[in-house]
């Protein structure tokens, strides 16, 4: 039931949503929740959870039926999300795979490549993940060193790449790479390395901040022969194949964060009526009640921007820039506002037995990954100013024309 | 130099930071994997001296000056193991000074030179699952039978208290008596009925933290720490100090952070050039490096007054919120620098930004920290230094406004002489203060020891007389306290706190004293 506090969530009114999210529940409490710690202690979760998402229609939501998939618009995806973040699960990495993995190989892959890989990706049979970052390059990807030699029938692949998300239980990884030197943004492309081809390895997974039961390794190329067939969408078109996916790919995190703020919030609801302090519940206390109506007001506002950035990307007219901002603005949010669900647990909140913890931990990497915070007010500001920097280019490139006019 | 150290700190700090850059840091990862800080780094700083620096020498300690507990938490700041670094503080400063201060000498003899040559490890136990900040509402109790006690109860969040050798425990030893029937007690961890279990935590790793449970415990009444039912006030006490010594620890992690991050920005390149180039992040650094530098001289400024025996409750409850709130806000933005690299564990960042968490909420968290100040500075309640006796970790004694406080030996060191005046004149001199208020709902009543007063507050006014019913609360005190209550030269609060007036029954109705006295 919709409280008087909460918004209607129109994206997701129909009956059909209602089912998905059952559904979606179901397979969190009985086939994630419980197996959480030892995922945890592993560092990665069980290829299980990966089949069960399939069976239950999970993954490839919105994927064309006739590769397994469901057919179904973004915003089955986004409730997805929003629903696995809310029950502070990382894993399995249904995202990654679904809203990212898939989509490069459903619209920018050749027949062949989508009969190949989607099946098994929307059974959970196969696992595919994206490796873009390098060791010293993060989100300035044209300065990439994976080089890919043109030798004919395929490619020889060497270089390295790192913080990849499900990289070390994927089978595959679409890895952006350079096709041609000295070209920039136009020298790069993607190509499809199976986990299997001779001199892929992979790093164990990393320890880190949060995310735990999600991994995240690095992935090294020594001389990896790799079929012409692989590569995905045109030669030399990996750049601009990625920037049109990252609206969604932004708006994935922001999804991410408000369902993880919504979780946090349930968690520090129920433990402020319970917890009592100089005799009486914490939610007695000013200082309680007020940070709680800051987080539920936060929440709602960044609902009212993300469900906006849904309908948009269902139309296809989100752009990048508006993805940016609430990728940014809902992670920032997202690490204030669980940072003040924390407090309100006191000691209790820094004991990881309590919810409260692992929601901390898994929020800081929202501001960083998938382009860090900063990155994304790069992106906002060229934007709002590019009229003015291009008046300013053409501007020098005129004076420049006009001084070797007159030096001549 | 700074003004605050002379060349023998120092060198102190010389010795103290090659020694722990050769035994504790480069040993913090395998620490944190083992969720422990081993034994035998404790021996080594005992027979280095750095565990009993101002603590008197017939226990094995070397007296010094409280400037050296500051370059010893400064320190400790910079190792970046929050973990660590608490295992320290614990014994150091927040559980053995209530042995040095209270403890029979008997006591001294048994625990002091263990702890200070690192042969014993202590710890404190305030918290439990349902008392937190509020200690006088601890269920712990301690009952006396012939020559022990018999302990049961359960605490929580207890650092070292899984590897530690013993507790000094918050207790009740009238449970009915409120913060007067609270007591402290010496539990060894080996004692029949004592059982841990050891916390999860999000940070802190390199420390071991406990939830006890104590299950018919018998302790020798030898253990008690100075008197029954004062523990509360002991506790009271040395709060300051615990709050005071995270504050140099926490400018050095600040400094150690900015400069770990100095380092990397100054390597690492994006778009063509070092991102130390970039003008948002040049202008975060400049922020935290001047907010870190203030907060240096805020923490030199407080250890100052300590040193030379000034209580200011006000200034190291400030001093621990902003230092707290500005180590999350440091972390925090510094792990950001480092990009993804700052998630991993490879990298410094990450430790860093999940120990500081803590900060603001262990000692009192920045909520109960806010709340002390607001009493000070909008009610007025206030706090002044008695007497000096000594350095370092001496006693210091609460005391109330005008200077008014009783001394632990319990004679009163007022000048003051009070009128002798009747319960008739008493009783109508309160009855309009009652009046002016809402009604209690429950009765009330002062015991002078013979005569009392009795504020019926059940009807729609309240109604004072000198019956003596059943009460809903009874406060104990003096006629002459009950006068300086009345004239606001005793701070209720203040009274409860330091056990000079003493409470049974609803404390609730207890904490309404300051209103009808106001």
């Amino acid at each position: 039931m919709i409280k008087n506090y909460q918004l209607p969530r129109k994206v997701y009114a129909t009956e059909e949503h209602a089912m998905f999210k059952k559904t979606v529940e179901e397979y969190f409490k009985n086939h994630v929740l419980p197996h959480r710690e030892k995922w945890e202690e592993q560092g990665y979760c069980d290829k299980e959870a990966w089949l069960k998402a399939g069976e239950l229609g999970l993954l490839g939501i919105t994927c064309d039926p006739k590769y397994g998939g469901m057919g179904l618009d973004f915003s089955f995806s986004a409730m997805l999300i929003e629903e696995q973040s809310r029950y502070g699960a990382a894993a399995p990495g249904i995202s990654m795979h679904s809203d990212i993995v898939i989509p490069y190989i459903e619209k920018h892959g050749s027949d062949f490549l989508k009969e190949k890989y989607l099946p098994g990706c929307c059974s959970g049979e196969l696992i595919g993940s994206l490796g873009m970052t390098e060791p010293s390059t993060g989100s300035d990807l044209q300065a990439i060193k994976t080089f890919a030699e043109d030798k004919g029938d395929h490619w020889i692949v060497n270089g390295s790449k790192t913080f990849i998300t499900i990289g070390y239980t994927s089978d595959f990884t679409i890895v952006a790479c350079k096709t041609s030197k000295g070209a920039g943004s136009r020298g790069i492309s993607l190509i499809i390395l199976d986990a299997d081809m001779p001199g892929f390895s992979k790093g164990k997974p990393f320890k880190k901040l949060g995310l735990k039961t999600s991994d995240t390794c690095e992935l090294f190329f020594e001389d990896v022969k790799v079929p012409k067939e692989n590569l995905v969408g045109e030669l030399g078109m990996g750049f601009i194949h990625m920037m049109t996916e990252l609206p969604r790919e932004r708006l994935t995190i922001a999804l991410t964060a408000i369902g993880a703020v919504r979780g946090a919030l349930e968690h520090t609801l129920a433990y402020t009526q319970e917890r009592k302090a100089f005799k009486q519940p914490i939610c007695a206390f000013q200082n309680t009640q007020f940070e709680v109506a800051e987080i539920a007001t936060q929440l709602e506002y960044h609902c009212a921007f993300v469900d906006r950035c849904t309908e948009l990307l269902g139309e296809e007219k989100l752009t990048a820039e508006l993805a940016s901002m609430a990728k940014y603005h809902s992670s920032d949010m997202q690490c204030k506002m669980i940072d003040a669900c924390l407090q309100l647990f006191g000691g209790y909140g820094y004991i990881w037995e309590y919810p409260i913890a692992r929601y901390y931990g898994d929020a800081r990497v929202q501001r960083i990954y998938g382009g860090t915070n900063e990155i994304m007010k790069l992106m906002i500001s060229r934007s709002i100013y590019a009229d003015f920097f291009q008046e300013m280019k053409a501007a020098k490139k005129h004076a420049q024309k006009q001084m070797a006019a007159a030096a001549n | 130099m700074s003004t605050f150290f002379t060349e023998e700190h120092e060198l102190f700090r010389q010795s103290l930071r090659a020694f722990l850059e050769k035994e504790a840091i480069p040993h913090i990862d395998q620490w944190e994997e083992d969720r422990r800080t081993p034994r035998d780094i404790w021996k080594k700083m005992g027979d280095m001296g750095f565990l009993g620096l101002s603590y008197p020498e017939e226990y094995g300690g070397l007296g010094l000056d409280f400037f050296y507990d500051v370059v010893f938490n400064e320190e400790l700041g910079r190792c970046n193991s929050g973990g660590f670094a608490i295992t320290q503080q614990v014994t150091q400063y927040m559980s053995c000074p209530n042995i040095l201060k209270y403890g029979s000498e008997e006591l001294k003899q048994r625990y002091l030179p263990g702890i200070i040559s690192g042969d014993l490890i202590s710890s404190i136990g305030i918290t439990e699952p349902g008392a937190g900040s509020d200690a006088q509402n601890i269920s712990t109790t301690a009952i006396k039978d012939g020559d022990h006690y018999v302990v049961n109860g359960a605490k929580t969040f207890i650092t070292n208290g899984v590897y530690g050798d013993f507790i000094v425990t918050v207790v009740k030893t009238d449970p009915e008596a409120g913060a007067a029937g609270v007591s402290l007690l010496i539990l060894e961890q080996k004692m029949e009925g004592v059982t841990s279990r050891k916390l999860k935590k999000l940070g802190w790793h390199s420390s071991d933290t406990a939830e006890l449970n104590f299950d018919n415990v018998k302790v020798p009444v030898e253990n008690l720490i100075g008197e029954e039912g004062r523990g509360f006030y002991y506790l009271m006490n040395g709060l300051q100090l615990e709050r005071l010594v995270a504050v140099p620890a926490a400018v050095t992690g600040c400094e150690t952070a900015i400069e770990m991050s100095l380092q990397y920005m100054s390597e690492r390149e994006a778009f063509g050039r070092p991102i130390n180039k970039f003008q948002v992040l040049r202008h975060r650094i400049a922020q935290l490096a001047s907010e870190v530098e203030a907060l240096k001289a805020f923490s030199y400024h407080c250890c100052e007054m300590y040193a030379n025996d000034i209580y200011d409750v006000k200034l190291c409850s400030m001093a621990k919120l902003l230092a707290t709130e500005l180590c999350e806000k440091v972390a925090t933005e510094c792990l950001q620098f480092f990009g993804g690299y700052g998630f991993m564990e490879e990298y410094p960042m990450a430790r860093m930004y999940r120990d500081v968490r803590v900060g603001t909420i262990g000692g009192g968290s920045s909520e109960i920290m806010r709340e002390i100040i607001a009493k000070i500075v909008i009610d007025g309640q206030g706090y002044v230094k008695p007497k000096s006796s000594g350095n370092g970790i001496v006693e210091r004694k609460a005391s109330t406004p005008g200077g008014n406080g009783k001394s632990d030996n319990g004679s009163t060191d007022t000048a003051e002489t009070t009128p002798d005046i009747s319960i008739e004149e008493i009783v109508s001199g309160i009855q309009a203060k009652a009046s002016a208020v809402d009604a209690l709902g429950k009765t009330l009543k002062f015991d002078f020891g013979g005569e009392q007063i009795t504020i019926d507050g059940t009807g729609a006014d309240n109604q004072v007389s000198a019956s003596n019913p059943d009460a809903d609360c009874t406060i104990n005190l003096s006629k002459e306290d009950f006068h300086k209550l009345v004239s606001g030269n005793l701070n209720p609060m203040n009274a409860v706190m330091s056990g000079q007036v003493k409470i049974d029954g609803d404390m609730g109705l207890a904490m309404k004293l300051q209103s009808l006295f106001s």
